[in-house]
C-alpha cells in the first residue's frame, strides 16, 4: 500500500511540476511586478482565478503576455491598461473607483454605518425601557389590591 | 405594525437582488470594445497560407467576425446555423481560426462546409487577446467604418441570426461609410 501510495505521489508530482512555467528576469523588481500583475488579473475563462492560478489556455496566454510587456520595459500601469482596453474591468480583481462600481465601494461602508444607527436605537430603546418607573399613590393601591385577589383565588 | 413590515420589505428586497442575480450570466462580459475601431492584424488565410488578410480590406463593407476553433466544442452547435445564414443571405462571415492546428481547421471546414469568406489562421492567439476574446465561439459586427459595433459572446442560435444579427446588419447596411 505505502509503495502504491509513494508511486502516486511521484506521478501527481511530475505533472505538478511539468505546470510550472519558468521566467526569467534580469530585474528581480520586474519580476515583483510580474507577481503582482499575475496575481491580480482575471482569468475570463475560469472567473474566480487568477491568471497567475489558472491553468486555462487563455491564462497562459495573458501571463505570456504580461511577461512579454514587461521585457520591453512596460510599466505596471501600461499592462492594467492593456488588459482593461481588451477586457474590460472585469479582468481587475480590483475594480477601479467609478461611479458605476461606487456601490462596491462605498457599500460595505455603508452597510456598517446602517447597522451602528439600528443598534443605537435598539439599545437606546432597551435603556429606556429598563427605567423604574414612579407610581402614583392610586396605582400602588389597585396593585395590591389586585395581588390580594389572585391569594384569594 | 411596524414589527412586521420592516422585516416584510427587507424581504422583498433580497428577493428582488436574488431574482436579478439569477438572470445574471456571468459569462457575459460586456465588451470595452464596442463603438471602438477593430484592432489592426494580418494574419495568414487558412486555405492560401502564402496569402494574408486584413480587416482594412473589408473597409466599406459590413461584415462578421467569428472566432473558432476546430477543438471548440460549441462551435460544432453553432456551425450549421452559420452555414444556413450565409446561405440564405449576402452575408461576411470572415473565420478567425483561434489556437488551431491548420490541418484540423481546415478538416473541420471540409467535413462541415465552410459559411466563411475566408478564415485567418491565430495559432498563437494574439490577435484573440487583442479582441478580448475568452471564449469560443465569440462574434463581433463590423461596419462599413471598420467599427466594432455588437459582440455576440457563446454560439450563435437560429433566433439570435433573425432578431440580432439580420436587423443589426440592415440598419449598418443602411449606413453611409
Amino acid at each position: 500500500m505505502k509503495t502504491l501510495i509513494f508511486t502516486f505521489l511521484c506521478v501527481v508530482s511530475v505533472t505538478v511540476m511539468a505546470a510550472v512555467e519558468y521566467r526569467k528576469f534580469d530585474d528581480p523588481r520586474q519580476e515583483q511586478v510580474y507577481q503582482t500583475l499575475t496575481n491580480e488579473l482575471r482569468c475570463l475563462v475560469c472567473q474566480n482565478q487568477t491568471i497567475a492560478d489558472s491553468n486555462a489556455d487563455l491564462a497562459k496566454d495573458l501571463r505570456r503576455q504580461v511577461y512579454e510587456m514587461l521585457q520591453q520595459g512596460k510599466s505596471q500601469q501600461e499592462i492594467i491598461d492593456f488588459m482593461t482596453q481588451r477586457y474590460g474591468d472585469f479582468v481587475l480583481y480590483r475594480p477601479p473607483l467609478k461611479a458605476k462600481t461606487i456601490i462596491l465601494w462605498v457599500g460595505p461602508a455603508v452597510f456598517i454605518v446602517i447597522g451602528l444607527v439600528v443598534l443605537a436605537v435598539i439599545s437606546r430603546r432597551k435603556a429606556a425601557g429598563a427605567q423604574s418607573v414612579a407610581l402614583t399613590e392610586q396605582e400602588e393601591k389597585r396593585i395590591r389590591q389586585l395581588l390580594e385577589q389572585e391569594d384569594d383565588a | 405594525m411596524l414589527k412586521y413590515i420592516i422585516p416584510l420589505l427587507l424581504f422583498v428586497v433580497l428577493a428582488v437582488f436574488l431574482a436579478l442575480g439569477l438572470k445574471l450570466n456571468p459569462r457575459e462580459i460586456p465588451s470595452p470594445l464596442i463603438k471602438k475601431p477593430a484592432p489592426a492584424f494580418s494574419l495568414p488565410i487558412l486555405a492560401r497560407p502564402e496569402q494574408t488578410f486584413s480587416p482594412d480590406q473589408l473597409k466599406g463593407k459590413v461584415w462578421m467576425l467569428n472566432v473558432w476553433a476546430s477543438w471548440c466544442v460549441s462551435c460544432r452547435s453553432e456551425h450549421p446555423v452559420l452555414i444556413e445564414f450565409s446561405r440564405t443571405h449576402d452575408v461576411i462571415i470572415v473565420g478567425l481560426d483561434y489556437k488551431d492546428d491548420r490541418q484540423a481547421g481546415q478538416q473541420w471546414l471540409a467535413e462541415l462546409g465552410n459559411p466563411y469568406f475566408l478564415s485567418v489562421m491565430d495559432q498563437d492567439g494574439r490577435v484573440g487577446i487583442d479582441y478580448g476574446v475568452y471564449g469560443v465561439p465569440e462574434t463581433f459586427v463590423i461596419d462599413k467604418k471598420g467599427v466594432i459595433r455588437f459582440k455576440f459572446t457563446g454560439p450563435i442560435s437560429m433566433k439570435a441570426v433573425n432578431e440580432t444579427f439580420i436587423p443589426l446588419l440592415q440598419q449598418l447596411q443602411a449606413e453611409t461609410p
